[in-house]
């Protein structure tokens, strides 16, 4: 079996509202599944689904082999899970919070202690070992939340939104740890609003929108289906903006937008960079900047649902988190 | 080849739910390991440790000396009555804090994480629960400290101290499951708080207590004749000052097996529900 998570139609209903409706997902063994959705989604609700904290109403789903529903046990021997918050006792030490998760899991008390350090090294806590989490960083939180996800050595781990509220260094510093994992053979299902983070991480995305699938594929894949490249232009002298504006939009006969100074349109042929450069150097535009670029996830997100990833206020968070 | 292996997994469509994988000694094992776990967040607070004791000292001395002269006209008479009954509001009163850190680990995500792992399922509730007694066997002695302090001598000895301990946290194991229960079904750790206080104040307070429920007004007196904490305190109060034990310690330990009777399942089936 090379599929680590097979689901199908996964439906969940909370007090009447639909989280998911229908959702088929497949993560292939070794790899990395971005889940990709704004809050409210349905991808937390995903999550706990396929890690046995909930049950769907109605679809199924196999991890490892093993269905979620009829054979939960099974399921959480495969699995590690690092949810939205560090769910890590704060008042323990970072030794003591993994040293409980192992006796948990059968160690025995010396092998318990030898994988807490083991672990501490390798997310470069060794020195905070023995001081409790509660005078951790954000950062160090998470990296002993996904440490603890990692006790028992699971074959499949769920990192849901793993870096939301991380500083950019953070956040850089948990995709490293991420890969390391991914070297490893560790399977993983990422969930994420960050598109950026998909992009950065994933071998295959699924974009969530309402507890629908509407999009998946390779990041590339995904990029190539918002269409056109996109051409963007900096001006040097701002005055020269709206001349260089006339410039680019007669070339590519597609209006351009404008942000701040930089001036961004749709192209179709990457033939028109030359010309541009030319017009542009005819009417004495000097250019700042000057680029052919893909579109970024954002783009994407934008051409497949009609609304920015970040603006959507129609979904139903609470009910993502903590299920009544 | 006659032998067919037949698949090991169910075919789809009304299967039954498989069967518990945990045995009972893992069970135990598991809520142990969690009982450590809350032993150790005791220890990492001293400033609730601390809180522990304070709240005690200050209803014992409260107590004693501002309502004593007025109760008893004898404040020395009024301590020997009341200590009984402060210890067991003391530990009555710490109960909720099992349903409060419940809450809380619900809220941080950590029984998510509990529940990800393979282990007995009720192991959290249980580690819950055995760690919060060894808080609350911590209140009776500083309890019992601060009344050897102002001179509490009782007749009971060491052994009816100890009984009378024992017979307190006996209830207050009973207690914290309607506490846990509260924990689950309440939605924050502060509404749990608030909640536990509407419904501990009348119950220590409409006791015994603090006064015989034959001063009471005669609307009160049969509730408060009748309140579990009565029977609990009087049986107490037996056990250490002397007196009648029989008949309220028989009454305390219906009650104990009343409460654990209805709230240990409720507990249960509302942490599966919410976890």
């Amino acid at each position: 079996m090379t599929d680590a998570i097979r689901a199908e139609g996964l439906v969940k209903h909370f007090k009447g509202k639909t989280a998911l409706d229908g959702v088929d997902l497949t993560a292939e063994s070794g790899a990395v599944l971005g889940v990709l959705g704004p809050n409210g989604s349905g991808k937390t609700t995903t999550v706990r689904i396929l890690s046995t904290l909930l049950r769907p109403d109605a679809g199924h789903a196999t991890v490892g082999g093993f269905d979620v529903v009829r054979e939960p046990h099974e399921v959480r021997r495969q699995i590690g899970l690092t949810g939205q918050y560090a769910a890590v006792d704060a008042e323990l030490t970072g030794t003591q919070n993994l040293v409980l998760i192992a006796r948990l899991l059968g160690f025995g008390r010396a092998d318990a202690r030898a994988r807490a350090r083991e672990l501490l090294e390798r997310f470069g806590l060794a020195d905070a070992a023995d001081r409790p989490a509660k005078t951790y960083s954000g950062g160090m939180r998470r990296r002993l939340d996904l440490a603890a996800s990692l006790v028992g050595r699971p074959a499949l781990l769920y990192l849901d939104e793993p870096t939301t509220g991380l500083d950019p260094h953070s956040r850089i510093g948990l995709w490293e740890v991420v890969r390391g994992l991914v070297n490893d053979g560790v399977t993983v299902l990422l969930t994420t609003q960050y598109l950026e983070e998909a992009d950065q991480l994933a071998d295959d995305i699924m974009v969530l929108d309402h507890g629908r699938v509407i999009s998946r594929g390779t990041p590339e894949e995904l990029k190539n289906q918002a269409g056109d490249q996109v051409l963007q232009l900096r001006t040097v002298d701002p005055a020269q903006l709206p001349l260089a504006t006339r410039i680019v939009e007669a070339v590519t006969s597609t209006p351009a937008t404008t942000d701040g100074m930089l001036l961004s349109v749709p192209v179709t042929d990457s033939g028109v960079l030359p010309e541009t450069v030319r017009r542009l150097d005819e009417q004495g535009v000097s250019v700042a900047e000057l680029s052919l670029r893909k579109p970024s996830l954002d783009e994407v997100f934008l051409a497949l649902t009609g609304h920015t990833a970040e603006d959507e206020s129609t979904g139903t968070p609470a009910n993502e988190g903590t299920p009544a | 080849m006659s032998t067919v292996t037949t698949p090991k997994r169910p075919v789809a469509g009304g299967a039954p739910v498989a069967p518990p994988n945990v045995s009972p000694l893992t069970t135990v094992q598991n809520g142990l390991q969690l009982t450590w776990r809350s032993i150790l967040k005791i220890k990492a607070n001293p400033e609730e440790v601390f809180g522990l004791m304070l709240q005690p000292v200050m209803f014992v001395t409260l107590f004693v000396f501002v309502f004593g002269q007025a109760m008893m006209g004898d404040w020395q008479a009024y301590r020997d009555f009341l200590m009984p009954g402060i210890i067991a509001q003391s530990v009555i009163f710490a109960t909720m804090g099992t349903g409060f850190s419940l809450s809380q680990d619900v809220e941080k995500g950590i029984f998510d994480r509990f529940r990800s792992l393979p282990i007995a399922r009720s192991a959290p509730l249980i580690g819950a629960v055995l760690g919060d007694l060894v808080r609350y066997a911590i209140t009776v002695v500083m309890v019992m400290l601060v009344g050897l302090a102002i001179g509490f001598r009782p007749e009971g000895g060491v052994t009816g101290v100890v009984a009378a301990s024992a017979l307190v946290l006996l209830f207050a194991f009973a207690l914290c499951w309607m506490s846990a229960f509260v924990g689950m079904i309440v939605r924050t750790p502060m509404a749990v708080q608030s909640f536990a206080m509407i419904l501990l104040f009348p119950l220590t307070f409409g006791s015994s207590t603090f006064v015989s429920p034959d001063d009471m007004p005669g609307w009160l007196a049969p509730i408060a004749a009748n309140n579990p904490v009565t029977h609990v305190v009087d049986a107490m109060r037996g056990l250490m000052l002397g007196g009648d034990v029989a008949g309220p310690l028989t009454w305390t330990l219906v009650w104990t097996v009343l409460i654990t009777a209805v709230f240990f399942p409720l507990a249960v089936w509302a942490y599966r529900r919410r976890t």
